[in-house]
């Protein structure tokens, strides 16, 4: 049965990841997404579902049991927050070189460092241009609301199962920590060890059987030609997620003549902004990217024909900007606004920015970027 | 008799390991690790577990054991094979799951990895071979390399003031309350090869009764590491690493010896 609750985003993700059959998690503590692991453990997953949760002695280790539980064909994720997930890339890397289904929760938080335990979206280059090394990317999704959380679980499972490939679930800690409404969907069954091997036999290490070739999870090719087949396999995975996969949300976008561009936390607040701005007879809109790769890369460069500039709203300084600018081949002008260190903009700060950057300044905008780019 | 009598099955006394793939060995002439693969598999085949055999490849010489062994096999990031290994074991409680590991991949880079698994008790068996150097990567120091010894990292011998002493990793994970069985074998002559084989046999029979950590260290060689013939290797080791290193049950049936 669905169940409505009022729950904390980190939590609403765990419930639901019980809830959607997972067989396992691993993770090591950090703030802000530490009661991910603490509800897990008060759940006493391995009694209700059988799911196996086990913290571990770094985030290194988490991310490579995520890689052994992976390579069997087991659902399996971890959770962490940005310094843990420095550590995660080297296992992220291989999970992509050797094709394997996981889901890896962010809970950013500010950085470079130690950083901060307040909400970023600072991670953004490191989540969608790699993160890792080697030619890889991973399908990131980006909730703004608790039912987010919960709901992205699943869809991400789907996805790293049908491309066979880590999938990014992108939060912050303000998504992570608030507590919001939440429907809950109803409890599925954990697939049998059967149903596991009857569905990922062809592929994942579960045991030699005497009908099949033995299965090797590798991603080494010391051959190069091997190897470059390997990255255009995953290259095609990509182009597939961009045709069958994009997600993203328009918000009063069809009379709007500016745009602002924000996902996750920002784009919760910039709603506000948009109405505020509405409210003084400013025709804005929200275009609010769901997944950050793949990105609506072709839907902005459309609404570029419509809107007389765009600002990109991020808790960093000026990370998706880059691609939004990208997408719309500079045919109107796009600027960047957003706090760091952990503060949160308020709807006022964003259409103050807007005003400034982008509606009252069209014409000089070029040569002001230029020179605070030198700055 | 016929030469064809002579190879009929029953009259052979050796033949190649029945899970041992057909690929040739990527090993130097000489190189423990083919002799351990062999044994770990035979064993594997004796008790008929293949098809409840999961394996896990470190990074190092080793690395394509994947291409030797026939059962299902995980390459592990370098250093990471027991973390990996224990999600296997942790999601498929009923199967057989072990890593194979160099000392620069267990010892090294790898050491948080292996101490929590240890201490964890994690049902599976490490199997570690110990050549004392980094063979891969063409013959660096590694944490196992003996005091003065030579190396591409330590030309001038291993010293111990700024380079550290020779770590005894097995004695260490002994201590561990989550370690069941940890003993110290060699794979040069027959004699060693059939106490190696036993070890790794209990190793997997433990496996079967849920008892914890197995932990077989093999002391080997590293011919082109070390940089002698196959022989002069053997004895190297003989006289020096097997002081060092000495052979034997450090503990059995979870105490210690
Ligand atoms: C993260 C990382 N660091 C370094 C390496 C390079 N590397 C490959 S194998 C190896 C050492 C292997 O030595 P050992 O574990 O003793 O195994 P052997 O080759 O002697 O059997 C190193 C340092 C790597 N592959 N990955
Ligand atoms: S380099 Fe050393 S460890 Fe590697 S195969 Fe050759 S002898 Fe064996």
């Amino acid at each position: 049965m669905s169940e409505l609750k009022l729950m904390k985003g980190n939590e609403a993700l765990a419930e639901a990841a019980i809830r959607a059959g997972v067989d396992a998690y691993f993770g090591y503590p950090i703030t802000p997404q530490t009661e991910l692991i603490e509800y897990l453990m008060n759940e006493q997953t391995e009694k209700r579902t059988g799911m196996v949760c086990l913290q571990a002695e770094s985030e290194i280790a988490a991310i490579n049991m995520v890689y052994g539980a992976a390579s069997t064909g087991k659902k399996v994720f971890t959770s962490s927050s940005s310094p843990g997930i420095s550590l995660k890339q080297e296992g992220i890397s291989y999970l992509a070189g050797a094709e394997l289904p996981a889901v890896i929760v962010n809970v950013v938080r500010g950085g470079p460092g130690l950083g901060t335990i307040q909400p970023s979206q600072a991670d953004y280059f490191q989540s969608v241009k790699g993160g890792g090394h080697g030619d890889y990317k991973l399908y990131v999704l980006a909730p703004s609301s608790v039912q987010e959380m919960s709901d992205f679980v699943e869809d991400a499972f789907d996805i790293a199962f049908k491309y066979r490939a880590p999938v990014l679930i992108l939060s912050d800690g303000l998504i992570g920590q608030m507590m919001e409404k939440v429907k809950l969907k109803p409890q599925k069954k954990r697939r049998t060890d059967e149903e596991v091997i009857k569905e990922c036999g062809s592929w994942a290490t579960t045991g030699k059987t005497k009908n099949r070739e033995r299965n090797i999870i590798t991603s080494l090719d010391l051959q190069s030609e091997k190897m470059e087949a390997r990255v255009h396999r995953l290259m095609k995975k990509y182009e597939q997620m961009e045709k069958e996969d994009l997600r993203f949300e328009k918000i009063q976008c069809d009379d709007a003549e500016y745009l602002i561009v924000a996902y996750g936390s920002s784009a919760r607040i910039s709603q506000k902004a948009v109405e505020m701005a509405r409210a003084k007879g400013i025709k804005v809109g929200l275009l609010r990217p769901i997944t950050l790769f793949p990105f609506p890369k072709k839907q902005l460069f459309k609404l570029a024909d419509q809107v007389k500039g765009m600002l990109s709203v991020e808790l960093n300084a000026g990370q998706m900007v880059e691609d939004v600018r990208l997408s719309v081949e500079f045919k109107v002008p796009v600027e960047h606004f957003g706090r760091t260190g952990g503060i949160i903009h308020t709807p006022e700060e964003i259409l103050e920015a807007l005003e400034q950057k982008i509606i009252n300044n069209g014409t000089i905008r070029h040569h002001k970027t230029r020179e605070s780019s030198i700055l | 008799m016929e030469l064809l009598d002579i190879i009929k099955p029953e009259n052979q006394v050796f033949c190649k390991t029945k899970l041992m793939t057909d690929t040739p060995l990527s090993y130097c002439p000489g190189c423990g690790h083919g002799t351990a693969h062999n044994i770990t598999m035979e064993v594997i085949d004796e008790m008929g577990i293949q098809e409840d055999t999961i394996g896990v490849a470190p990074v190092g010489c080793s690395v394509l054991a994947y291409d030797f062994m026939n059962i299902d096999m995980t390459q592990a990031a370098h250093g990471r094979a027991p973390a990996v290994a224990t999600a296997i074991a942790r999601t498929w409680p009923k199967k057989y799951v072990f890593t194979y590991q160099g000392d620069g991949d267990l010892a090294a880079i790898g050491t948080a990895e292996t101490i929590h698994a240890c201490n964890r008790g994690e049902n599976i068996v490490i199997i570690f071979i110990n050549n004392g150097i980094y063979g891969m990567t063409g013959g660096q120091m590694a944490p196992t390399t003996l005091e003065g010894m030579k190396s591409s990292t330590s030309p001038f011998g291993r010293d111990i003031k700024t380079m550290g002493s020779p770590l005894k990793m097995t004695e260490l994970v002994a201590q561990l309350p989550g370690t069941y069985f940890v003993t110290r074998q060699a794979v040069h002559t027959h004699k060693h090869v059939r106490k190696a084989k036993k070890a790794i046999r209990q190793a997997f029979e433990n496996l079967k009764l849920n008892k914890g950590i197995s932990f077989v260290e093999i002391v080997s060689n590293c011919n082109s590491g070390w940089k002698m013939t196959p022989n002069d290797a053997n004895e190297w080791m003989v006289d020096n690493m097997f002081p060092y290193y000495p052979l034997g049950d450090i503990k059995v049936n979870g105490k210690l010896k």
